[in-house]
This record gives C-alpha cells, structure tokens and sequence, in this order.
C-alpha cells in the first residue's frame, strides 16, 4: 500500500471539489472494500477523501411511498430499517445475506454499489486482468471460472457483480442518485453500470469525479411481497453463485406483476425482464414461472465449467415465484 | 531412573472437566501470541514471494526499494548468508524452502525470494510490493491426474512402506460375490490456522532467542541451530501461546528469515506471513485420486480390499499423503493391496495436516464400504462389524486395545441407527432430500521420547516444566490434571511452565502424540517426586525436584497396533434446487483410550468432526494452469466452515482400557475428522440416491449430478 | 502539492484517550497492536475475511482491519481489553471461558467482541438472515441457536470451537434477559 494523503469531508459541495482537483484521490465510505483492494495493490490511490460523515446517512420515505436512501446509510442501518422491512423485504434480506455483521456496520449503501467484482484473477496484481489491467488479457476464461457471468459477459471478461443488495435495487427499479461539481444528476440502476463489451475496466456511467449520494426507491407495492434467496458454497459468509430478488402480485391465480433480479450471473445484477414479460398476465404456475426463467436464460452463455448456474437460476426463479404464490394465496 | 507409571493413582483429577488454565488470558486478550510480543527497536520483515511457477531469478532491483522512507535492508539470494540444510531433523530432512533465499531457482509459485526490512510494518509492506524481482521463467507443470506418467512408488519411510501386500488380490476379487470399484478424489486442502505464522526473532547475550509460534519448540530449536551452524544451547525458541497449527507450524520460513534478519541487523525482527503468502509457504495437504476396490462374499466378508492412492510433492522436497494406509488397520481381508504413489510437479512441497493420510484415505475406503452396504444389501454398520480384524490385517500383530464394535452400537443407539431405512432418495422435506450416513475411523497412537522435571515448592505448591506446547489442545490444563493426579493434589497447586526449548527436549503436538507423550514424561517424574517426597523432612527453598525421559520407556514399549477407533454417524438434507447440502447433526463415538480433561477433549473431537464437515463441503484450493499459482488464495476465495454450516455436533466415548500401556491416553487430536467427510458424503448419497466421490460436494457438483429419486408409487 | 501521509489523531480506546501519529495506511488493527500495545486485537488475514480483529466501534462491531486509524479520529473503540470490569469477566467472557467456547483462542477476542454486538443487534430487534420474516409486524426473532450461527458467522474459527462458542453466547443471552427481568421486577 503506497503513502496518501486523508481527507474528511462534512458537505458534499466539499467532498466533489476536494475529488475534482485531484485525480489521484478516491472517496472513502467504510473501506471494506476499498481499503482490501489497497492492501492487495488493486488500487493505489494517492488521497482519499472520507466521505462518511456527510449527512447522507438517512432513510426517509418519499410523499408517494418510496424511499429515498443516503449513500452513507450503512447496510446494517439499511436492513435494521422497518420501512425497509415493511415496504422492500426482498431488499432487507440481500443486504443480510451479504458479507457479516461487522462489514454490514462498516459498508455503506454507495459503496456497495461500487464495489469490486470478487474474481481471484482481478485481485491477483501479479497476473493478467484486463478489469485491473486493460488489453492484459482473461485468464479466468481458459482458468477457474465455475463462478462466473453466463449472462452479458465478453470475451473480455466473465466476472460478476458481487452485491446482493444490487440485486434487490434492480427489482425495484431504483434510481441512483450523485453530485458532480456541476450540481446533481440521476442514473436509473438500469443504466448505472456499463456493458462489458471490450471495456471492463469501465464499470459505471458515472461521470467522473462524481459522489453518490443516495438511492431513491419509487413506491411499488408489489414489493412488500418480496424475497430474496440467496445460494453460495458455505451457509454464511460468502459469495453468492446464484441469487434472486422476486417479488410478486398473483390475483385470481393470474400474475398482475412480477419483479424478478438475479445475481452473480453478470457483471452487474441482472434485471430479467424478458422472464417479467412472458409472466405478466399469464398464469402463476410452475410451468409459466420455468418457462419465464428459461426466456430469460436462453441468452445465457455457458463456459465449460459455470453452465450449472443456468438450472440453478431455472430452479431459483421458480422455487421463489412459487413460495411467494404460495404465501399470497394463505 | 523408573519406567514405572504414575498415571495408574487416580485422585479425580484425572477425567474431570476442567476449563483451562490459560482460560482467563484468552478471554481477556492478555495472552500473547508470537507475533504480539513487544521488543524494543524491533523492526519488521515483509517476504517477498515468486511470482513464477518455475525459473531463475534474474534480477532483484534493490535499489530503488533501499531509498524507500524506513526501509533497512533486502535480504535475497546475492546477499544473504549461507545456511545448512544438510541434517535430519524431529520429522526427517528439511523441506529446501528452510533454505531462503540460498539460490537462484525457483520451483513454484510463490517461493521466497527476499525478505525486506523496515522500521514499521507499512514500511516493509509498501517496499516489498514495489520490489521488482526479474525472472527467466521456465513451462511448469503443475497439473495433477489421474496414471500421471511421472509417478513413481517412493522407498519406503519410518512412517511406513508405500506398498503393502497379503494375498492374491486379483484372485480374491475375481472370485468375490459383490466387488466394488471406485474412484475417489480429494483436493488440495490448506491449514490456514487463525494465527499467521509469526516469529520474533532477536540475539540476546549471544544467544538466538526466538518468539514463535510452533508446535515444538524442541523441533525449532534445534533446526534453527543446525541452519545457522549454531550449538544447540545457543538457540532458544519460546512459544507460549500458539494460535492453532494443524500440522503447519513447523520449522517454516519465517523463523529462519527472521533469524537470518536479526543477525544481518543486529536488533530485534518480527516477521509475520500474510495470510495469501500462507498458501505457498507452510505446506498444505496434497490433492489425492484413490482408486478402491473391495471384493466380499455372500455374507459381506471382505475377500479383497485394494486402495491405490497417488498424491503430489514438489520437485525439491518428498512428502507423500499416505492415504492407502488406513486400510492396513480397519479391516480384515483375505488379500490386501494397498499402496501410496507420488508425482513431482512444480507445487510447493505438502505436509503433514490433520490426519494426514487417514483423513483423505479415510474418505475414498470408508465410501467405498457404504457402496459395498449398497450392493450386497447390508447395513453399512454390520458390514464392517462382519469385517473387524482380530489381529492387524497386515502386520498380524495384536491390537494394544480396539473397542470400535462399542463405537459402532453406542452410536447407533444413540443416532437412531436401528430406525433407518436404507433406501436412498426417499424423504423429502419441502425442498429437502434428507438422508443419513455412517463411516469408521482410525488414527494411529504413538509417543515421542520427551523429558520432564516436577518440583515440589516450599511454599507446598508444585512446578511442573516440560516443553510442550499448546496449540489450543488443552494440553497446558491436560498436563496440569495429570500432575495434580499423580501427585494427589488440587489442580490449582500446580504451575505448568512449558513452550520453551531450555526446559529441555520433548515430542511435538503431532501426530496426536502430544498429550501422551508429555503426559507420560510428566507422570514418571510425578511419581519419582513422591517416592522422594515419601522419605520426609523438609523442602529446602529451592525445592524438591525430579526428572524424567521417557526414550527408554518408549522404546520398551510392545509392538503392538496402537490407534484411536470411532465411528461417525451424520445426517444431511440436499436442496434439490441449489445443489446445497446443509449437515443437519452429527455424533462421533470414540475409543481414544483414557480422556485426562472431557472438557477440552470434547471440544477436541467435534473440532476434528466440523473439520470433515469442510473437507466434505468446502474445503479446495484451485490451481491455475496457466500460472501454476492458486486461485484467491484468502479466506474468501478457501472456504472453511463457518458457524452456520455447524449444527450440534455431538462426540462421545466409550472405556478404552489398555492395562498393558503406562499411560493410557491415546490422543484425540486426529482421529475426529477421520471418516467424518465419508459419514457425510454417504449421507448425501442416502438423501440423494447419487454418489458423489469428488470433494467437495460442492453446489454446482450437486445440481450437475442431479438426483435418483424413485418415481411416486414405486418408491414402496 | 503532494498531501501529507500522515496526521497525529486522538482515539478513544476502551474510554481512555490516546493521541499518536499515525501513517495515514496504518489500520486501526496496526494501531492497536504496534502503537498502542493493545495486542489483544488480533490479524487472521488482514483482508476483513475472518472478523479475528474485531472490535466495537461506537457500540457496533467492525473489522479493525478494513477501518484506517485515520478515519476513526472521534470515534470510540472498545477492544477486548476493556471488556472486563476490573478483575470481574463480563458474562460473555466466563460463559466463553466456562463452556470451552474456543480452543487455541486465537480467534476468541474477536468472537467475544463479536458476541457483545450480537446481544445488543439482537436486543434492538434487527433480522438477520436466519430470520424467517424480516417485517416489522412479524416482531423480533428469537435468539435460537440458529439465529446466533448465522450472526456469528463473520468470525471463522479453524478449530472448530463452534459448537461451545454459540453455547456460549446462547448462555450470555439468557444471563441478560435474566438481568433485564430482574431490573425491571
């Protein structure tokens, strides 16, 4: 880890100029994975402006029934919250599932959506990568790659996102919001990371220099009923292979709406929308969820070793989908 | 001197449950591990390790790093002082990695290559990340297969020979009623105790003293001495608290490069491995393909057991997982054929971990009885009862005592055995396939020659020193009861100093040798002292003290198959649409001969018992072909159990007398995780009706392999 | 103008304040165990991947080897050194002790710290993901044992110590419930 300079910042006008006058500094929330990635010398910033204290640790609902969340909410305030609770379970329970007690503490709503994909060939500094080291090449693709992207992913890279808490956001159409030293701006979550394509390294549409600020949920009723199921290699502690965000309106044995996300499939959480589509209207059986899922799985791209994550996600979609008709009908 | 025993007077403390003496220091955070230990002007060594898989070093560009703020010294190849590594020590030759920095080559990924030195620690990390060390690489070869043209058989060791013959085993098999061949695979599993090896290393008086974290002293010492060409009595290495071993903390790099700094220096040098360099550094169980073939007649009678195994080593260094081994002990078979081969790639070299070769071998044999229940429809738990040996199957030699039949009817009581119903995939719980599975264990009891001296204090107290060491066996409390036992006194009237290598020599935490043999030492002089103490008079201020070793007694000692015995029982349900297998309990029943402290052994067991829950379901390191390094190699990227994969674990004992033995104690240190994968793995094929022989049982193994479920109405 | 890397910051540490310099890369684990002599703290892997360095920052715990020395300037850090009133264990640690809820105790700071946060989390009401129903209006879960695995899972222990260490905070819990109900008697 190389010497930098440390900053705090109290306003966020501060925060995106101290930013924009230095290239070299990164913001700093709970540093569970920032400050990881400098000891491994993934990233070697030379200030870093400590964003934690800004006055954007709130949770409130909006007048129409959603919820605008500060960016340095931590997760455990995130989860612990009852509108939350009440309003988005699914978003509670992914952000429980996600790393431990103490990183909940410590990570921040704004930095769990930057973090770092988790792909052991990203944080080798000693080896190709073309996310760390742009034209450096994939070992992951000819290498260890059995928990790796089968959707949206490039000869370039086959990494995923590995936040649960995205995976609940992108169910619920949440919409990102930041500062630059230009004012404020919005990015759907829908637009908030970039395609892999042949450019890994650039992850976010951000624009440069920007601070997240917050995330607002627009209201959607459709998601008290929600869930979020979460599958790795031990019980807790872990990343996941496979996860799910689903929420779900049945009426009358009909699906009114549905929401679905999965995660650790992409490079980013993957909002399934082809599956949303060929299930509104249609019956709440489980024939018509595994038909949804395999529309939805039909672009996945398989390598020799991550193909069993497209059965899995079949499996997930319709196992949830299942018990939230279940739960509705009791 | 006596040969008698001590340990036959019992006064209670003996087999009572006692916390530790050490207790209140861990809860507290007073006690002091190796790397805790304050020493003034201490500096900090960093390791620098390769990042080639095969070559020779280069370049190593200094200079730059040298004018770094705080930087001390680069200690590497061209500079670095000249070592020995021409001796044998405690465990056999050293592994060539003790030689840092003595050469140019590098034979795998993550070699050390320099050591750097600073005044702080963020110091020495930053200037050993930026150190560029150049390299003509060579093609490795790191990939471990099935019939690899390069294995070989190796000699024959004190451990063992690699091949072990009885009979015709192809004529047994061809005339066997059910035959059963299998192959089994296990991948490479790493220590990784929670404590980074850590040493402290400074000269004091003209003496070499080293804190350290280690699982001998002894052993270290006297290592350290021979590298360094130094007299045995020159080099003193303490270890007073050590955070978990598991077989890793030996004589490892960093002692020798923390000695070798602190010379070079002058002051004191603390070096601490990070937890990615512990992947490389400390050895690691080896990667096993076993193949077993089991032949047995109409009644289940073994005919023919046959168990190759190949494993992997570096290209420096032999060390074989002797995973075939199990079998020469378990069961009774006309013909046996059992054999350990190796190959040499460009890997670090492996060690000795958990039971090694029990563990792994334990798997591949004890699977491969549950397919031989299956197929000659015999209860798992009878067909080996059927096969239990009188005598060694192999050595033909008498068993010191073997009470595995009483492991194998308590545990059944108490799991639920009788109720089973032998038919896989044919409960189910929502999205649960529930299933249960049982296998036998075995680990072998030995003792190493160790010496003890117990005073009786004025003050009426006692002082017990021996070097042992506790790697949070509970041996410091274990050696405490059996002192206090002997010499018929409350525990709390005796003091045990040990973890010190001028309290002179002693056996390792090894092997599940450590508390017998200590405890053996210690008994001897207890008993000696009381003999003494018998004749009266006063104890002067410096006290009363006796001494014991126990070389004599050991070698005395009847050959005889000595081991632990038990059988694990376990049951799991199998996600049908994760992959995901959750052990929903487990009990192991143990003959371990005489337990000193239930408490701790308890404790002991289970712990060995969850570490065959991560052999089953988590346990892998993944080697990239391309690099020859490991994949992630952290504890995100090697998963262990964490407390939610461990439900209640129960373990449990049955008398295990041994009248013919001084001591009695068998050791309970390994035998726990022996056979403890195969319950599990059994159990999943119960729940799932599809075997499963590669570990771990991983999710994506689980989905892939899907499961042979009887359809509704056929399932009976 | 190159910043400076490093500041002089006051850092509560178990009520006691300390002022140190400290390089802005030295971790609130370093600062402890190589500055402040609080060697208690203990580094497993350095990568917030284990929780052995656990501690309570302002009441919640945290991996001190993620959180930088610098950013903890005002904040108030209890390590397992100021647990204990005195000579007298808090229950957490003699339930630990007395349950053998460890076995090396390398890891063991870091579970009791752990543990403490576990019966305060538990005690505000938050969910976790054992909990079955995460709504307000389900009510608080109770503290079973598998409610106490999944909150101590961000604290590996290689021996295998789990089984006595969830005992062990099962044992606390009750210890404090009991308390409560006899304050509130």
């Amino acid at each position: 880890m190389k010497e930098f300079g440390y900053q705090r910042v109290l306003d966020v006008s501060e925060a995106v100029s101290v930013l924009g006058a230095d290239p070299d500094a990164r913001f700093l929330g709970g540093g569970t994975n920032l400050v990881d990635l400098m000891k491994t010398g993934v990233e070697r910033p030379g200030r870093l402006v400590d964003v934690r204290e800004l006055p954007l640790d709130h949770v409130e609902v909006t007048p129409d029934g959603g919820l605008r969340i500060g960016a340095t909410v931590t997760n455990s305030d995130l989860a612990a919250h009852p509108e939350v609770r009440r309003r988005y379970p699914a978003l509670a329970q992914a952000v429980l599932a996600g790393a431990s007690g103490q990183l909940r503490n410590m990570a921040t709503v704004g930095g769990n959506l930057l973090q770092r994909t988790r792909c052991g060939y990203f944080t080798d500094v000693a080896g190709p990568c073309n996310k760390r080291l742009p034209g450096s090449g994939c070992p992951a693709i000819e290498g260890e790659h059995h928990n790796h992207a089968i959707l949206g992913a490039s000869a370039h890279c086959v990494a995923t996102h590995p936040s649960d808490m995205g995976v609940a956001l992108a169910a619920f159409d949440a919409v990102v919001r930041y500062e630059t030293t230009d004012g404020p701006g919005e990015l759907p979550l829908a637009d908030f990371y970039l395609p892999v394509g042949d450019t890994p390294h650039l992850e976010t549409a951000l624009p440069s220099g920007a601070l997240i600020t917050g995330i607002t949920l627009p209201p959607a009723p459709v998601a008290a009923h929600s869930r979020y199921r979460k599958v790795r290699e031990r019980a807790s502690y872990a990343f996941a292979i496979g996860s799910i965000a689903a929420a779900l309106d049945v009426r009358d044995g009909t699906v009114h709406e549905v929401r679905l996300a999965l995660g650790a499939v992409a490079s980013r959480p993957w909002r399934a929308l082809t599956a949303e589509r060929a299930l509104t209207g249609g019956p709440a059986t489980a024939e018509a969820f595994a038909a949804a899922a395999d529309a939805e799985l039909a672009a996945a791209e398989a390598l020799p070793h991550n193909g069993y994550k497209v059965p899995l996600m079949r499996n997930l979609v319709v196992a949830l989908l299942t018990e939230l008709t279940e739960e509705a009908a009791r | 001197m006596t040969t008698t025993t001590g340990a036959t007077t019992t006064t209670g403390a003996f087999g009572t449950a006692r916390t530790r003496v050490e207790g209140r220091e861990k809860v507290t955070g007073a006690a002091r591990y190796a790397g805790d230990i304050p020493l003034p002007d201490l500096a900090h060594g960093w390791m620098v390790l390769s990042t080639v898989a095969r070559g020779r070093i280069s370049a190593v560009e200094t200079e730059p790093v040298l004018a770094m703020p705080g930087v001390l010294a680069v200690i590497h190849h061209e500079n670095a002082p000249r070592v020995n590594l021409d001796y044998m020590g405690m465990i056999g030759k050293p592994d060539p990695i003790l030689g840092v920095f003595q050469n140019d080559r590098v034979p795998f990924m993550g070699w050390p290559v320099a050591l750097v030195l600073a005044e702080r620690p963020e110091q020495a990390r930053e200037a050993a990340e930026a150190l560029v060390v150049r390299y003509d690489q060579e093609p490795h070869d790191i990939a471990f297969t099935s019939g690899h043209p390069d294995a070989y058989t190796p000699a024959d060791s004190p451990f063992g020979p690699a091949v072990a013959t009885k009979g015709d085993v192809e004529a047994e098999l061809a005339a066997s009623t059910f035959v059963v061949d299998s192959e089994y695979t296990t991948p490479e599993e790493h220590h990784n105790p929670m404590e980074p090896h850590a040493a402290t290393a400074h000269w004091d008086g003209g003496r070499l003293e080293v804190f350290d974290s280690n699982q001998g002293s002894t052993m270290v010492a006297a290592e350290l001495a021979q590298i360094f060409s130094l007299d045995a009595e020159s080099v003193r290495v303490r270890s007073e608290h050590v955070g978990g071993g598991f077989g890793s903390k030996t004589t490892r790099p960093h002692q020798v490069a923390a000695a070798m700094a602190a010379t070079i220096l002058q002051r004191p040098v603390r070096v601490v491995m990070t937890r990615r360099q512990m992947f490389s550094t400390i050895g690691y169980r080896s990667p096993t393909v076993q193949r077993v073939r089991l032949g047995a007649d109409e009644s289940g009678r073994l005919r023919a057991l046959d168990h190759r195994s190949e494993c992997v080593t570096s290209t420096v260094h032999e060390f074989i997982e002797r995973s075939a081994t199990v079998g020469r002990v378990m069961y009774d078979a006309d013909a046996h054929y059992t054999s350990d081969r190796v190959v040499r790639l460009d890997v670090p070299t492996p060690t000795f971990m958990r039971a090694p070769g029990e563990a792994p071998g334990s798997f591949a044999l004890e699977c491969a009885m549950d397919e031989l229940a299956e197929k000659s429809g015999i209860d798992p738990v009878e067909l080996r009862v059927r096969n239990e040996p009188d005598r060694g199957p192999v050595s033909g030699l008498p068993f010191s005592s073997r009470n595995l039949v009483a492991c194998y009817e308590e545990g059944a009581r108490r799991f639920g055995w009788a109720d089973r119903d032998p038919r896989p995939g044919v409960r189910r719980e929502g999205r649960w396939l529930l299933g249960t599975g049982m296998a036998a264990a075995s680990f072998h009891s030995g003792a190493g020659p160790s010496t003890a001296a117990v005073t009786a204090e004025a003050d009426g107290t006692f002082t017990v020193r021996i070097n042992a060491a506790d790697i949070g066996t509970g041996a410091r409390t274990a050696i405490n009861l059996v002192a206090a036992d002997g010499l018929a006194v409350d525990p709390e009237r005796v003091r045990v100093v040990m973890a010190d290598s001028d309290l002179g020599p002693a056996m390792l935490a090894g092997g599940s040798m450590g508390t017998r043999s200590w405890a053996w030492a210690v008994a001897i002089a207890v008993s000696e002292l009381r003999e003494r103490l018998a004749l009266g008079g006063d104890i002067p201020p410096e006290g009363i003290t006796a001494r014991s070793d126990t070389t004599e007694a050991i070698g005395a000692l009847a050959n005889k198959e000595r081991h632990s015995f038990g059988a694990q029982f376990a049951e799991v349900a199998v996600d049908v649409t994760s992959g995901e297998v959750r052990v929903r309990r487990m009990l192991g029943i143990f003959a371990a001969g005489r337990i000193v402290n239930p408490l701790t052994a308890r404790n002991q067991l289970v712990g060995g018992m969850i570490w065959g829950i991560s052999m089953a379901l988590h346990e892998e390191a993944v080697r990239d072909r391309a690099s020859g390094g490991l994949v992630a190699p952290d504890l995100a990227g090697y998963h262990f159990a964490a407390n939610a994969d461990v439900p209640l674990v129960e373990a449990d004992w049955v008398d295990d007398p041994d009248p013919d033995d001084p001591v009695g104690i068998k050791g309970v240190g390994e035998v726990g995780i022996v056979g403890a994968a195969a319950a599990i793995a059994n159990a999943v094929w119960h729940a799932t009706g599809v075997r499963h022989r590669n570990l771990p049982i991983r999710p994506d193994r689980v989905l892939s392999a899907g499961t042979n479920v009887p359809e509704p109405g056929h399932a009976g | 103008m190159a910043p400076s890397t490093s500041s002089v910051i006051t850092l509560t540490i178990n009520g006691e304040k300390h002022t140190l310099p400290v390089d802005h890369r030295t971790t609130l684990l370093d600062a402890l165990r190589e500055q402040l002599d609080l060697t208690g703290t203990k580094k497993g892997c350095d990568q917030g991947q284990c929780g052995a360095c656990t501690v309570l920052l302002d009441g919640r715990r945290a991996v001190s080897c993620l959180q930088l020395a610098v950013a903890a300037e005002g904040r108030e850090v209890t390590t397992i050194e100021g647990v204990a009133e005195g000579d007298e264990l808090h229950p957490v640690q003699q339930a630990f002790l007395d349950l053998d809820g460890y076995q090396c105790g390398y890891c063991t700071p870091g579970q009791i710290c752990s543990a403490l946060a576990v019966l305060e989390e538990h005690a505000a009401g938050w969910p976790s993901a054992a909990t079955a129903d995460v709504r307000p209006e389900a009510g608080p879960p109770p503290l079973s044992p598998d409610e106490i695995r999944e909150r101590m899972s961000g604290n590996l222990c290689r021996c295998g110590a789990y089984v006595s260490i969830v005992q062990a905070v099962a044992r606390a819990a009750e210890a404090r419930t009991a308390g409560t109900e006899e304050a509130l008697a």
